[in-house]
């Protein structure tokens, strides 16, 4: 698969997710500026994590403005498939290819640390093929407490568009293993037409064997292999 | 007597700003390059219970310099008024 | 702009920091007397910051020469080390001790700028970050406050930057309550023949400003000028700077894209005395002169004058001289990444700075006269054996009252602020980001970072026990050495190279000066032993705290950046217990010495005991050994002796897993020292059962001392036959202790 991922100003986490696609994963990847406008036919588009414009105002309320993201919402609303990684997940919800945002952690603190992650049903790409299990994989971030109107909230879950759910080690979801105060434990949302994909854990982080850790790269196999089948 | 303040708390003057930099810079991008020099600052709204407006002042300003603002870094400025009891 | 400036005079001088001496010294290289513009020049070079003239006639004393050494220490912005496979790393480790003093979170922020500032402007990319921390007692608010402002400025600059913390120390004792120290470290990597020198040559080449506008930044010296100008221009003098972590990361990759280019000539970070300093040493390098146009410079405040400007201290700056005819190349790399990028001058044939103000010459004085080995001055401080280390001697161990219940001063040492969990403060910083932090999962002594297409890693840590250096400054200083080593060594790693930062009180105290001269001893002898040169660093004076009686310096505390290279990921050794029933070793004699431990001070309240016992001999042996054993694949885990004694560093094996051990004390020493003494040059190691026999035949190979203690179990702790509960029961104290104390 041909995918871009796109470098904003102050993203960090764009060559680990070059590596983790090109080097763990085998796919071809090229590298998207944020003032270009050309996505390069590529297949799919990633946003990486990182600070893009320092996060400055609001976590990706500059970067949604930069030119690619319009060729990125064109795309996106024609069906092409999007993945936005934390602060990727930031700039779709900004830019309103996502619904809800992504408030301050409740801890008001900056969390780096192994969570755990469950797929919150099968229904779409990015967890139809994973196991009912929890997934070891990092959150790094700052602002990833996921918030939604009360009425949107049962939209998105009445159409099956959370995709994962912070959990315990044993698949277990309650409050405690809830780290920054997300809404039902949301750790990542589709769109309605589940092309747009966007997560606060980090997969690339968990992708290389020589970390000791590849739950991240089993996500990434599951979501390329459904891929497979439906494109 | 309860009195409103209403503060605004902005970076030193002096001292770079990094956010309204980078906020003065994307404006372009939204086509609005004739916006410059933005500061970031906060707005603080608090009430204050007092006999006389100059004790509420006084119990305003103790907070913006012992709490509210960093003085090394920030200015601070607010204004006061009575709120009209119900 | 306004020309009243002070009269240059010998007050003046005085008030710019300047001595006599010095001021006389400057009319001589001049051969006339100076202007106020040139006084500032020379007054900010001449500072203990730029030119170290109280510490460098003992700091070219270290040894500087090793095999893979890439450039001299002290020549570059940083020290660079071959590490295979055409690959090199550019580390070091400074200070930001008083800014953090003054406000933390900008103070913390600005040092990690700057030291991954270090690492970038030779071209490397930062890969990895650790840092030394210390602070008064945590229970203090002022404690609190520092903690909570260092622990967020590190993270939000380190985190929005990119550069994962991998590891670091956090210790806290009184003498750090007014002027806590904040080191941070930084290791970057390049392909060797990439490196970008801090030095200007060819004249005609154009010389460049780039990164952040400049503002008056950090020119508090000379802010009684300011005040003689106008009774508003004082206000204008920001307290304290502010770093930009997003104008930083910009810079970097700008940075990388114009090493690559092959268009530089030469390029130098502005840390100290900005712009004056970062063109007179480039210029020294080279053997050249150069003509600055000061009103070229961008500015972020209004009315600066000429001198401001050379002397501002604004963060994220670079002076850059490129090759003449590349001018819209060099434009074309800063515009992609949207960063300012002035053209403020030229390289001249000769060795004179000149400096001109709207095509006036305002200053000029000879590049050579003004840095560190040229002109600046150098001075040779007296000192004096402290009055307090002949006191320390008296210390007599049979006079310890031993305690009856073992098991309760176990609980009472885990939770100690000096050993608990650290995990609240790591969890705020990145630590992964870059995806080569090898420890995450896996827990070593020194931190491993992966090079990515290779088989190789790098193992690195930071390291100084304060107390044993004020006990003895030169043996404390070897124990710290020692320490870094033998994380290193643990790890899996071979030591390479150092660095250090000197945090020390003020050097014109004759006893403080002899702690300081002690320590470099100290040093050299450990480095020459494990064969790791110096490559740089820093010196921080004048880390004391000041009472209305007397002032009191902060331990002295030479702390160690060691890098060590592990050539084969195979033989990375971490911390853990593997397998209930796994044999466990200790390697290194044990002796019956509690001296300066964190029991003797916490559990009985005794500050005043030697340094503990220490042979450089008998820790070279050790880690000779380990690293043999290591590579002889019969080693499944490592982790070595210090705080806290042999019993924490069996706890801190037992946490990560939740597997206990089972151990039996020798009969004939106290308990409580087998336990919790802190006895040097000690490894705690895990062996297979079926590996035993082997192992102990290396181990007989060079006469190193080795007892088996015992085994490892599933979760229980037993000592001598006795019940000393489960794992748990010590990791809930362990991992809330000192984030209690934080935050209440």
């Amino acid at each position: 698969m041909k995918i871009g991922v796109i470098i904003f100003p102050g993203s960090n986490c764009d060559r680990d997710m070059m590596y983790a696609l090109e080097n763990v994963m085998g796919h071809e990847v090229v590298e998207l500026w944020h003032k270009d406008a050309d996505l390069q036919n590529v297949e799919m588009v990633v946003l990486p994590g990182g600070f893009s414009y320092g996060d400055y105002l609001r976590s990706g309320a500059i970067a949604r403005f930069s030119p690619i993201m319009q060729s990125v919402i064109e795309f996106a609303n024609t069906g092409g498939l999007v993945l936005g990684v934390c602060n990727g997940f930031q700039v779709l919800c900004e830019a309103g290819l996502l619904p809800g945002v992504l408030l301050h952690n409740n801890s008001h603190t900056f969390i780096c640390k192994n969570v755990f992650i469950s797929p919150a049903n099968h229904a779409s790409a990015i967890n139809s093929g994973l196991k009912p299990k929890a997934y070891k994989i990092p959150i790094a971030h700052g602002e990833g407490r996921y918030f939604i109107s009360d009425e949107d909230l049962k939209k998105i879950e009445d159409n099956n568009q959370v995709i994962f759910r912070y959990c315990n080690e044993n698949g277990e979801i309650n409050e405690a293993a809830n780290p920054n105060g997300s809404l039902n434990n949301i750790a990542g949302v589709c769109n309605e037409g589940k092309n747009v994909f966007g997560m606060m854990p980090h997969p690339e982080r968990a992708a290389d064997e020589n970390l000791g850790n590849t739950d991240g790269q089993d996500i990434f196999i599951a979501f390329f292999e459904a891929l497979k089948l439906t494109v | 007597m309860t009195f409103r303040a209403d503060i605004t708390i902005m970076p030193h003057r002096a001292l770079l700003d990094p956010q309204g930099k980078a906020v003065t810079k994307s404006m372009g991008n939204i086509g609005l390059p004739g916006i410059e020099n933005v500061r970031i600052g906060k707005h603080i709204q608090l009430d204050v219970n007092a006999e006389t407006k100059e004790e509420a002042e006084k119990q305003v300003k103790t907070a913006c310099d012992k709490l509210l603002a960093n003085p090394i870094m920030e200015v601070c400025e607010f204004s006061i008024s009575e709120l009209e009891t119900a | 702009m306004n020309t009243t400036y002070p009269t240059v005079n010998f007050d003046a001088a005085k008030e710019l920091g300047l001595n006599e001496e010095e001021f006389l010294k400057i009319h001589e290289i001049l051969g006339r007397e100076p202007n106020f513009t040139e006084l500032c020049m020379y007054s900010a070079m001449w500072s203990e910051h730029c030119s170290y003239k109280n510490s460098i006639i003992w700091l070219k004393t270290l040894p500087k020469d090793g095999p893979h050494m890439l450039v001299k220490a002290g020549e570059e912005n940083a020290g660079l080390v071959d590490i295979g496979e055409g690959l090199a790393c550019a580390f070091k480790i400074e200070s930001h001790n008083h800014p953090s003093a003054l406000e933390p979170y900008q103070g913390a922020a600005t040092g990690v700028g700057g030291i991954n500032r270090d690492i970038f402007t030779m071209g490397a990319r930062p890969i990895a970050q650790l840092n030394s921390l210390r602070f008064g007692n945590p229970k203090e608010a002022r404690t609190k406050w520092l903690l909570k402002g260092v622990v967020k400025g590190i993270g939000d600059y380190g985190n929005a930057f990119g550069v994962p913390i991998v590891g670091g120390e956090v210790y806290f004792d009184e003498c750090y309550h007014q002027n806590p120290l904040v080191n941070a470290f930084s290791a970057g990597i390049m392909e060797v023949g990439n490196m970008i020198s801090a030095t200007s040559k060819g004249p005609g080449n154009p010389v460049y400003i780039v990164g952040s506008a400049t503002g008056k930044d950090g020119i508090h010296g000379a802010s009684f000028a300011s005040k003689d100008l106008s009774e508003d221009s004082a206000n204008d003098i920001p307290a304290v700077q502010v770093g930009d972590p997003f104008q930083e990361k910009l810079l970097l990759e700008a940075t990388l894209e114009l090493a690559q280019s092959g268009i530089i000539v030469g390029m130098q970070d502005m840390g100290a005395a900005g712009i004056i300093c970062s063109t007179a040493e480039m210029s020294a390098a080279g053997k050249c002169g150069m003509d600055i146009q000061l009103d070229k410079v961008p500015l972020r405040q209004d009315q600066m004058e000429p001198w401001e400007i050379l002397l501002s201290e604004s963060q994220e700056r670079m002076l850059v001289v490129v090759q003449k005819g590349k001018e819209k190349e060099m434009k074309a790399i800063f515009d992609k990444w949207d960063l300012n990028c002035a053209h403020i001058g030229e390289v001249t044939e000769g060795d004179t700075l000149q400096f001109f103000w709207n095509g006036e010459k305002i200053a000029h004085a000879p590049a050579e006269s003004l840095v560190l080995g040229g002109g600046a001055p150098i001075y040779y401080r007296e000192y004096r054996k402290a009055a307090y280390y002949d006191q320390l001697q008296n210390f007599d161990i049979s006079e310890v009252e031993e305690p009856k219940d073992l098991r309760k001063v176990a609980t009472f040492m885990i939770g100690l602020p000096n050993i608990a969990s650290r995990k609240f403060i790591i969890e705020q910083y990145d630590s992964m980001v870059g995806t080569v932090n090898m420890s995450t999962n896996n827990p070593t002594d020194a931190a491993v970072v992966n090079i990515k297409g290779t088989n190789r890693a790098l193992a690195m840590t930071v390291d100084c026990n304060s107390r044993y250096v004020f006990a003895d400054p030169e043996v404390g200083t070897m124990i710290a050495v020692s320490e870094a080593a033998r994380n290193i060594v643990c790890s899996g790693g071979l030591p390479s190279a150092v660095t250090n930062c000197l945090n020390f009180g003020n050097p014109y105290n004759k006893e403080v000066y002899w702690q300081f001269v002690s320590a470099i001893k100290g040093m050299s002898a450990a480095c020459e032993m494990f064969k790791t040169p110096v490559t740089g660093g820093n010196v921080s004076f004048y880390n004391q705290t000041v009472l209305k009686e007397k002032t009191e310096p902060v331990f002295p505390t030479p702390t160690i950046g060691m890098i060590g290279i592990i050539e084969d990921k195979k033989f990375i050794t971490t911390i853990p217990f593997k397998e209930k029933g796994d044999l466990i070793f200790l390697l290194g004699q044990v002796r019956e010495d509690i001296n300066s431990s964190q029991y003797l001070v916490h559990y009985h309240g005794i500050e005043n005991s030697p340094v503990p016992t220490f042979s450089l001999e008998a820790e070279n042996a050790l880690q000779e050994q380990l690293k043999m054993t290591i590579r002889a694949g019969l080693i499944k885990s490592a982790h070595d002796v210090s705080e806290g004694g042999l019993f924490c560093c069996l706890m801190e094996k037992s946490m990560p897993s939740g597997m206990g051990f089972d151990i039996t004390i020798p009969a004939e020493i106290r308990p409580d020292a087998y336990l919790f003494g802190e006895g040097q040059s000690r490894v705690i190691v895990t062996v297979k059962q079926e590996d035993e026999a082997d192992f102990i035949d290396n181990m007989m190979l060079n006469g190193v001392a080795f007892d088996l203690l015992g085994h490892v179990t599933k979760g229980s702790i037993r000592v001598d036959d006795e019940d000393w509960g489960d794992v748990s029961e010590y990791k809930a104290i362990y991992d809330t202790a000192l984030e209690n104390i934080i935050n209440t």
